[in-house]
């Protein structure tokens, strides 16, 4: 009688995007790994297929469970990502995975669904006012927790967490913490490509503007100053740790990023390599296997973080409209969905999955098509890991499980 | 309004993404070069190219295999160095140097180590190649030349240049291409077609197989085989006559106008422009400015015709009916056509169009040509019909032979002498010179040996052509088409007649070959040169055209011979050794032969200067027969292509 009401209520556009998304990625690693690692794909196959009986646990659960544990599950997660210190295996430079035998698992993938159950439970549990510094100290701690921990391993999914900052906007956060995230990328960038000194220079003037064109009475001498303080040491701070704390590889990627370095065959041959590969591509694409840059194993990772370039390559900018396509649908879908929940629990959560997809989506292809530095975050659903798959299949399906449940809701 | 920012942060970033997408695939079309570069390798088989043979079918030039050592530095291990040092002749410096660029070039692909071995220079290598890991060879194919002569008329073999690949996308980078010669004109006949492989390449650029399963790829087209008419003995003989002299000699079948010889002087051995010396051995070639042994003087070298030049004036005035056989003119040792104006002449008395021609009198033709001027009282238009019958005979123009150079030469019209008298001030005294073959006239050799041909024919002449037979192929037809001139057949009788005694009773009378009826006309023409800023008049260029025989002639010759004095000294001897060559195929006035083999005009030569290493390569490789009859028997022929 339940399954029978999840069937009726499920959103099937979610799922039937989702297969699509799920078939498509599959044949692209098919074909990027068709002459070099055959035997990838056949793996892949095998984590898809285990990803069914998957679903039906999720589905089988009741959508209370998630709720009632999710402090649980949180706690387990952190304890997870702490573990990779004492635990941890090194696979590609990055430390964020425990090994059994021939098989690895990375559990920061399954951390960011335990963070959305443990954000969407905390902002549910009380009646919480997110004008209230404690609530947003407590709040932003929840984000911290994680970010502390994975970010010496694995800095690209630091910065999913960062972003679920969104989802704290929607439920009250004030807007200035935004807006202070917005100046200071906007300030980071800009340190980067100019100088300092002009960066300081032109805040100062921003900054004396608003002042004098502001009301008599709103005019604050002392917060302006404190502001072009802080203003000026962020800057001079972010020249510093540019260029003492960042590591050379790390720095690489945004130089060659603001073309402020050229080296093609050194950092520069992954975004090169992948903009060949994505525009040798054309229109309507070389076709399905017939990549020449996929098939001579041109670009680096392209069955992981770099997919989308044999989906560029072999598709072309039509394959590429519908791949978008896809993902925006299925963004705003549940975005539609999270909103019409009734309770705040699962409207919460449903907007930081919407949110985490969408940042994974957006990174990943801004990075293969050379206008975000490089960062190892994987296209959900496309690449290859059986980690990755699992944890966005976890993470929507959840989601998908409450959305059915809401009708017979208590 | 919070709901709305996640939603429009989507909308704005898949825009954005799509754009920049776009502008990837649809507006940069950089990429798809790039991607090619990187992923498809295309490789070329190369076809052989065709074999060139003789009018009697023997082998001319022909293809032999030669080898480039190539190297992959990676794989090169457990290497002897000395033993290869040894067997490939190269010092162990030059090795290292070699390797090291080869490195750097990259490690893992090949490079050319030693280029364009010969089958002896291989073969010790051979033996040992599977000692030497990282060392292979590649099997290319170059011109073998059978013979040492006929370098002008084959041309050579380089490698194609910018320019060319630009406008003829058939070439890439590193191809050959024929230049100069046969090689050049008929490069699309005798190159074949080469046959593309596409492959597919992996990002250490190692092929991984063929490019959609080798849709693109197509298969080599073997180049053709051609006969020229050249006459291989003759051709030879005259080279050899020519030997320390400089000029040209143009032999064409009348009933043909088939070039049977074209010579060059000096020349050089055509097989020194292949293999290890050929770029030195072509610099000091290109760079003989004086003596200029790329260039053709048979085809290009341009000169006032002299006395030659007779014979069409006494044709065009017995046509235009100023004249007829008896018409008498005196000559006083010259004639003076003008008040002060004189003429000089070697001739005295009474002279008709007979003893006019094998005296050659200047004062006979001056006056022909005064009366032909004189005819009409526009003079431009008389201007015009004398020219328009010499031009009938080829002159004046590009003849639409089949080597790719050529000039024009000259035969002036009233147009010309409009320009140099604008005042219209002129008449046939003014331009008197050109009835004697000087003022204006200018004629290549392989133009004046055409104009004997139509003497020869009596009034008609075939587009001289070099090439006899295409396999598989017709020759243009073009050079099937019969030219006939605007003076018609029943005056040619008196005028060969008169050729004919200039080996009887005139200039030529000493040169007569016992049993060949030879009809022939001696010229010289006066030359000038800048020599230390001064304008001083060299030894005259010693001309002499004829055919033979007589009643069914089988030969038209112009022979020129630059500074060689009097037509019947160098160039007339030369013309009646070539005569006997051809038609008998033995000499028998070895007194004559000898002494023109002996001649030798260098010292003349040395006054324009020139260079010295030059002219060493010029000359060696034709000193002596024996070198020729030497590499004729011992030459070993690659004989792998030919047994289809």
């Amino acid at each position: 009688m339940k399954n029978q009401s999840v069937k009726k209520n499920i959103d099937w556009i979610c799922i039937i995007i989702y297969s699509l998304l799920v078939i498509m990625g599959w044949l692209n690693i098919y074909s990027s790994s068709l002459s070099s690692m055959e035997e990838t794909s056949s793996k892949q196959l095998v984590f898809i297929i285990l990803t069914i009986p998957l679903i039906f646990v999720l589905l089988f659960v009741d959508g209370k469970v998630y709720e009632k544990y999710a402090s649980v599950i949180y706690i387990i997660g952190l304890i997870s990502l702490a573990g990779l210190f004492v635990l941890g295996k090194t696979i590609k430079g990055q430390a964020n995975w425990y090994s059994f035998g021939s098989f690895g698992i990375q559990p920061s993938e399954f951390v960011k669904s335990a963070t959305a159950l443990a954000l969407a439970k905390y902002l549910s549990d009380t009646q919480i006012n997110l004008k209230n510094t404690n609530r947003q100290l407590q709040v932003l701690s929840i984000l911290g927790l994680p970010i502390l921990l994975i970010v010496f391993h694995d800095p690209g999914s630091a910065l999913i967490y960062c972003f679920l900052i969104v989802v704290l906007y929607r439920e009250g956060l004030p807007a200035w913490y935004i807006w202070t995230g917005f100046i200071a990328i906007l300030l980071f960038v800009l340190t980067l490509v100019l100088e300092p000194e002009y960066v300081i220079l032109i805040s100062l003037l921003a900054i004396i503007i608003v002042y004098l064109k502001s009301r008599l009475a709103d005019r604050n001498i002392i917060a302006s100053s404190i502001i072009f303080v802080l203003i000026s040491g962020f800057v001079l701070s972010v020249d510093y740790v540019f260029d003492n704390v960042f590591k050379q590889h790390h720095r690489d990627r945004f130089n060659i990023l603001l073309g402020k370095a050229v080296d093609l065959k050194g950092i520069g041959y992954n975004t090169n390599q992948s903009e060949i590969a994505i525009g040798s591509g054309g229109l309507f694409g070389k076709g399905f296997l017939e990549g020449t840059q996929t098939k001579g194993g041109f670009v680096p990772e392209q069955h992981t973080d770099y997919i989308f370039t044999t989906v560029g390559e072999e598709w072309g900018f039509v394959g590429s409209v519908v791949v978008v396509a896809l993902f925006v649908t299925l963004l705003l879908r549940l975005i539609y969905l999270a909103e019409r929940q009734k309770t705040k629990f699962s409207r919460v959560y449903g907007y930081c999955t919407a949110a985490i997809l969408f940042i994974h989506f957006f990174v990943n292809i801004a990075m293969v098509i050379g206008i975000f530095p490089t960062i190892g975050v994987p296209l959900p659903f496309f690449s290859y890991g059986g980690s990755g798959l699992w944890g966005f299949t976890i993470l929507l399906f959840i989601f998908l499980k409450m959305d059915a449940n809401k009708v017979n809701e208590w | 309004m919070r709901k709305l920012l996640l939603p429009s942060m989507i909308i704005i970033a898949a825009s954005l993404l799509l754009v920049r997408i776009f502008y990837l695939q649809v507006i940069n079309d950089t990429f798809k070069l790039k991607s090619e570069n990187n992923a498809i390798k295309i490789q070329y088989e190369y076809p052989e190219r065709g074999y060139i043979y003789d009018r009697n079918g023997k082998l001319l030039v022909a293809n032999q295999a030669s080898y480039d050592i190539m190297v992959i530095p990676r794989e090169i291990k457990n290497l002897d160095t000395l033993e290869l040092c040894q067997l490939l002749d190269v010092s162990k410096e030059e090795f290292l140097e070699k390797i090291a660029k080869a490195k750097i070039y990259s490690p893992r692909l090949p490079s050319v180590f030693l280029p364009q071995l010969n089958k002896n220079e291989f073969a010790a290598f051979q033996e040992k190649i599977r000692k030497f890991e990282g060392f292979y060879f590649q099997k290319r194919s170059l011109r073998d030349y059978e013979v040492d002569f006929g370098a002008n008329i084959f041309g050579f073999i380089t490698q194609v240049n910018e320019k060319t690949i630009e406008k003829h996308p058939y070439y890439k980078s590193g191809d050959l291409i024929g230049k100069q010669g046969v090689e050049e004109y008929y490069e699309d006949i005798l190159r074949g077609i080469k046959g593309v492989k596409y492959f597919q390449k992996d990002k250490y650029n190692r092929l991984i197989g063929s490019y959609k399963e080798g849709k693109y790829d197509t298969i080599a087209v073997q180049g053709e085989d051609i006969n020229l008419t050249i006459d291989a003995e003759i051709q030879r003989y005259g080279e050899q006559l020519m030997i320390n002299k400089r000029g040209g000699i143009v032999a064409i079948e009348p009933k043909t106008g088939e070039i049977l010889a074209l010579v060059t002087a000096p020349s050089y051995d055509p097989g020194i422009l292949v293999g290890r010396q050929r770029s030195k051995n072509y610099t000091l070639l290109y760079h003989d400015s004086i003596a200029k042994p790329l260039y053709d003087r048979g085809l290009l070298a341009e000169y006032p015709p002299g006395s030659p030049f007779k014979i069409l004036t006494g044709l065009v005035g017995l046509q235009e009916n100023v004249i007829d056989e008896h018409t008498t003119f005196m000559c006083h040792h010259g004639f003076s056509y003008a008040p002060g104006r004189f003429m000089k002449c070697h001739g005295f008395g009474p002279h008709q169009l007979n003893n006019g021609i094998y005296n050659s009198c200047n004062s006979y033709f001056a006056n022909v040509y005064l009366r032909i001027i004189g005819k009409y009282r526009n003079t431009p238009y008389a201007v015009d019909t004398w020219s328009n019958h010499v031009k009938s005979f080829g002159l004046g123009q590009f003849m639409g032979y089949d080597l790719p150079t050529g000039r024009r030469g000259n035969v002036p019209t009233s147009k010309l002498y409009k320009k140099i008298y604008p005042d219209w001030s002129y008449s046939g005294k003014t331009i008197i010179s050109n009835s004697i073959g000087q003022g204006e006239v200018l004629m290549t050799p392989i133009q004046l040996a055409n104009m004997m041909a139509t003497v020869a024919n009596e009034g008609y002449y075939y587009t001289p052509h070099i090439i006899k037979k295409i396999k598989g192929e017709q020759i243009d037809p073009k050079f099937k088409e019969k030219h006939t001139t605007t003076v018609d057949k029943k005056y040619f009788k008196p005028v060969i007649q008169g050729l004919f005694d200039v080996y009887n009773f005139g200039t030529a009378s000493s040169l007569r070959v016992d049993g060949i009826d030879i009809c022939g006309k001696t010229g010289t023409a006066e030359n000038f040169a800048k020599i230390g800023g001064k304008r001083v008049q060299l030894k005259d260029h010693s001309i002499f055209v004829a055919f033979a025989p007589k009643d069914n002639p089988k030969i038209a010759i112009a022979i020129m011979v630059e500074n060689g004095g009097f037509g019947a000294t160098i160039a007339g001897p030369i013309a009646s050794l070539m005569i006997e060559k051809y038609l008998r195929k033995k000499i028998t006035r070895v007194d004559l032969e000898k002494r023109v083999l002996g001649i030798s005009l260098r010292d003349q030569y040395a006054k324009l200067g020139g260079m010295k290493e030059a002219s060493a390569i010029e000359s060696t490789p034709k000193d002596s027969i024996r070198k020729y009859n030497e590499v004729k028997t011992t030459s070993v022929k690659d004989t792998t292509k030919k047994t289809n």
